[in-house]
C-alpha cells in the first residue's frame, strides 16, 4: 500500500499531530515500509477464528458501588498543570 | 540481599551505589538521581536495625526504577518530552512494596520514550550505553535498568515488558529478567504502553534474587482490575525430574545469530546430561508473531496515549492560539519520532476501511498464536529459546530503519500475546565478548516453577 501525502496528514489529523513537510515525508516513508511488514498477515487463513482482544482469565470483575479514599486529592491534581483559576485547570480560549 | 546479618549498613550499601552511580554517569544510565532521598531513607533503615526492630526482607538494598513507574520522588518522565515536569502525587502498587520491604531507590533509569523500542534510543535524554561494549546500544526498552544491575550498581532494577522490553535488554547486558504471566504485578502507577501486553517486571543477578522479588511484588490489587489472584507465593514448587524442554525449529536458521545458536545446542546438552527430554517443537504461527504484535500494540498505544494533550500534566507547548492548537503543538512538540510512528500505525489499524483488514485480523492472528503456545505445552513444560535473533548491535545501526529495529523482537513478542511467563537468563558470551541470553517460556503461572529450573542452567 502507497502512503501519500494525503493518507500521511490523514492519520497525522486522527493523532492530533501537526507535521512540518520533511517530518511528513519521512513518517510516510516509514508507515509505508512498516504496513508493507504487517501486511504479511494476509497470508495467514483466519478463517473460523474467533479474535483475541485479551488474555486475562477473569471477566466482569466487579467491586462495591462505594466511594473509596483515593491517592490524590483535587489540590494534588491541580499542583499538576500548567496555569489554574478558581480551582480549574486554565486553557487557551476554545472557539 | 541481606543485610540483616549487620555485616554492612544501609548507608554503606546506599554510599557505594550513587558512587558508582556516578563512575559510570558516561552511560546515561539515569534520567534522576535521588542522592539525598536515598541516604535519609538508608539512616531510617540503620537506625530501625539499631533500636532491634524487624526490617524488611530488602531492608537497605539498593535499586533502580524504570522511569515509567509513578512515585513522589522525582519527575515520572518515561524518558519522554512530553512528561518533562511531572511530579506524581501518586505511587505504583509494585513500588509501594518494594519500599515496604526497606528496598531503596537510587535513581530513575531510562528508556525509550514511552518504552516505544528496542534500544533505548528513542529517549528524549539520548541513548543508554550497554555495559558491555561502550558502543553498543542497551537493548530496550528497559535498557537503564539492565544496565545499572548489569554494572552492579544496584542489586536489581524494575522494568516493563510490552515485548521484550526486560528480557531483550537483560540478554543484550548478561543479566536476568523476568517478564511474569500478564496480571501477576499490578501496573497500578505504571504509565500504559499496551494494556493487553503490558507487564512489570525485574532485572537481577541471580534466580534466588528474582524469585524473592516476585514473591513480594506479585498478588491481586483493588487498584488494578487485571491482576489475578495470588498465586506466585502458593504455587507448589512441584518436581523438575523428568521436565521436558521444547526448542523451536522455526527459530533454528540462518538468520539467527550462529553463537546464539551455540549457545542454544550447549544449554540443551547440558539439560540432556542431567537427564531432561529435549522435544523439538513446530510453531509455525509464530512467524506471524511480529506483525500481529505491531498492529495490536500500535492500536493500543494510540488510545493510551491520546490522553497527552499538555492540559493535566506534563509538557505544555507555549503561545497556542486557541485550544486545539494547543494539543496540536504539545502533541508534535512532546512526542519522539517513534512515538509518532506508532500512533500513526495504530490509527491507520483502527481506522475504518482498514480496521478489519489489519485489526481484526491481528486480533484472529493472536488465538492462532495463543492455541500454538498451548499445544506446545502439551508437548513439554518448558520452552528455551533465544531472546533476539542477533546480540547487542551497534548505536546507530538501526535508528533510521523502524522495521529493522522491529525484526529484533521476533522472538520475544508472542509471549506478550499469549500471556505466558518468560526468563531471559545469561547463556554465556558470543566469539567477540557479547553476552548472549536466552530464554526460558512456560505456561501461565508456571512463573516460580521458571525460577527454579533456570537453576539447572547455570
Amino acid at each position: 500500500m502507497k502512503v501519500d501525502e494525503s493518507t500521511v496528514k490523514h492519520l497525522a489529523d486522527l493523532s492530533d499531530f501537526r507535521l512540518n513537510s520533511d517530518e511528513a515525508k519521512r513518517l510516510g516513508g516509514d508507515l509505508e515500509n512498516i504496513i508493507k511488514y504487517i501486511s504479511q498477515l494476509d497470508e495467514l487463513d483466519t478463517s473460523d477464528v474467533e479474535p483475541t482482544y485479551q488474555v486475562f482469565e477473569m471477566e466482569n470483575v466487579w467491586r462495591n458501588d462505594e466511594i473509596l479514599p483515593q491517592d490524590a486529592n483535587c489540590e494534588d491534581l491541580l499542583n499538576l498543570t500548567v496555569e489554574t483559576i478558581d480551582n480549574q485547570i486554565k486553557v487557551p480560549k476554545v472557539l | 540481599m541481606k543485610i540483616a546479618d549487620k555485616k554492612t549498613t544501609a548507608t554503606e550499601l546506599v554510599k557505594t551505589a550513587l558512587k558508582k552511580a556516578k563512575e559510570y554517569a558516561d552511560y546515561n544510565i539515569f534520567t534522576f538521581i535521588d542522592e539525598d532521598g536515598a541516604l535519609k531513607r538508608a539512616a531510617e533503615i540503620d537506625a530501625a536495625i539499631a533500636r532491634g526492630e524487624k526490617v524488611g526482607k530488602l531492608a537497605g538494598v539498593p535499586y533502580a526504577l524504570k522511569d515509567n513507574f509513578l512515585s513522589p520522588r522525582g519527575e515520572t518522565t518515561a524518558s519522554a518530552h512530553i512528561l518533562q515536569g511531572f511530579k506524581s502525587p501518586i505511587t505504583a502498587t509494585a513500588v509501594a512494596k518494594l519500599e515496604a520491604e526497606g528496598a531503596i531507590m537510587i535513581g530513575r533509569t531510562n528508556l525509550d520514550a514511552f518504552a516505544h523500542g528496542s534500544s533505548t534510543e528513542n529517549s528524549y535524554f539520548g541513548p543508554t550505553h550497554n555495559a558491555v561494549d561502550f558502543e553498543r546500544v542497551a537493548g530496550g526498552s528497559s535498557g537503564g535498568s539492565a544496565v545499572a544491575v548489569a554494572l552492579d550498581i544496584v542489586e536489581f532494577a524494575t522494568g516493563t515488558d510490552t515485548g521484550g522490553s526486560i528480557r531483550q535488554p537483560a540478554s543484550f547486558n548478561g543479566v536476568y529478567g523476568l517478564k511474569p504471566t500478564y496480571g501477576c504485578i499490578s501496573r497500578y502507577g505504571v504509565v500504559a504502553m499496551a494494556s493487553s501486553t503490558d507487564c512489570i517486571g525485574f532485572f537481577s543477578k541471580t534466580p534466588e534474587d528474582m524469585d524473592l522479588l516476585m514473591s513480594i511484588a506479585s498478588g491481586q490489587d483493588p487498584k488494578d482490575m487485571t491482576t489475578l489472584p495470588d498465586y506466585y507465593s502458593e504455587a507448589p514448587r512441584g518436581s523438575l525430574s523428568k521436565l521436558r524442554i521444547g526448542v523451536i525449529k522455526e527459530f533454528d536458521n540462518e538468520s539467527v545469530d550462529a553463537d546464539i545458536r551455540k549457545a542454544l545446542k550447549e544449554k540443551c546438552e547440558t539439560l540432556k546430561k542431567k537427564g531432561y527430554e529435549i522435544v523439538e517443537l513446530e510453531m509455525p504461527a509464530l512467524k506471524y508473531a511480529l506483525a500481529a504484535y505491531y498492529i495490536i500494540v500500535p492500536a493500543e498505544v494510540a488510545s493510551n496515549l491520546s490522553r497527552y494533550d499538555g492540559v493535566r500534566y506534563g509538557f505544555r507547548s507555549k503561545e497556542s492560539e486557541n485550544l486545539n492548537d494547543l494539543y496540536l503543538n504539545t502533541r508534535s512538540e512532546g512526542f519522539m519520532p517513534e512515538n509518532k510512528r506508532r500512533i500513526m500505525i495504530g490509527n491507520f489499524v483502527l481506522s475504518s476501511g482498514f480496521y478489519d483488514a489489519y485489526f481484526l485480523k491481528a486480533a484472529k492472528a493472536r488465538t492462532l498464536i495463543v492455541q500454538e503456545y498451548e499445544k506446545a505445552f502439551l508437548k513439554c513444560d518448558f520452552i528455551l529459546t533465544p531472546v533476539s535473533p542477533n546480540p547487542a548491535f551497534k548505536l546507530g545501526e538501526k535508528v533510521n530503519d523502524p522495521v529493522a529495529m522491529y525484526l529484533e523482537d521476533l522472538m520475544s513478542v508472542s509471549l506478550n500475546l499469549a500471556g505466558v511467563p518468560g526468563l531471559a537468563i545469561p547463556a554465556g558470551k558470543t566469539n567477540s565478548g557479547l553476552p548472549v541470553g536466552l530464554q526460558l517460556v512456560g505456561p501461565r503461572r508456571s512463573d516460580k516453577k521458571l525460577i527454579e529450573f533456570s537453576k539447572e542452567l547455570i
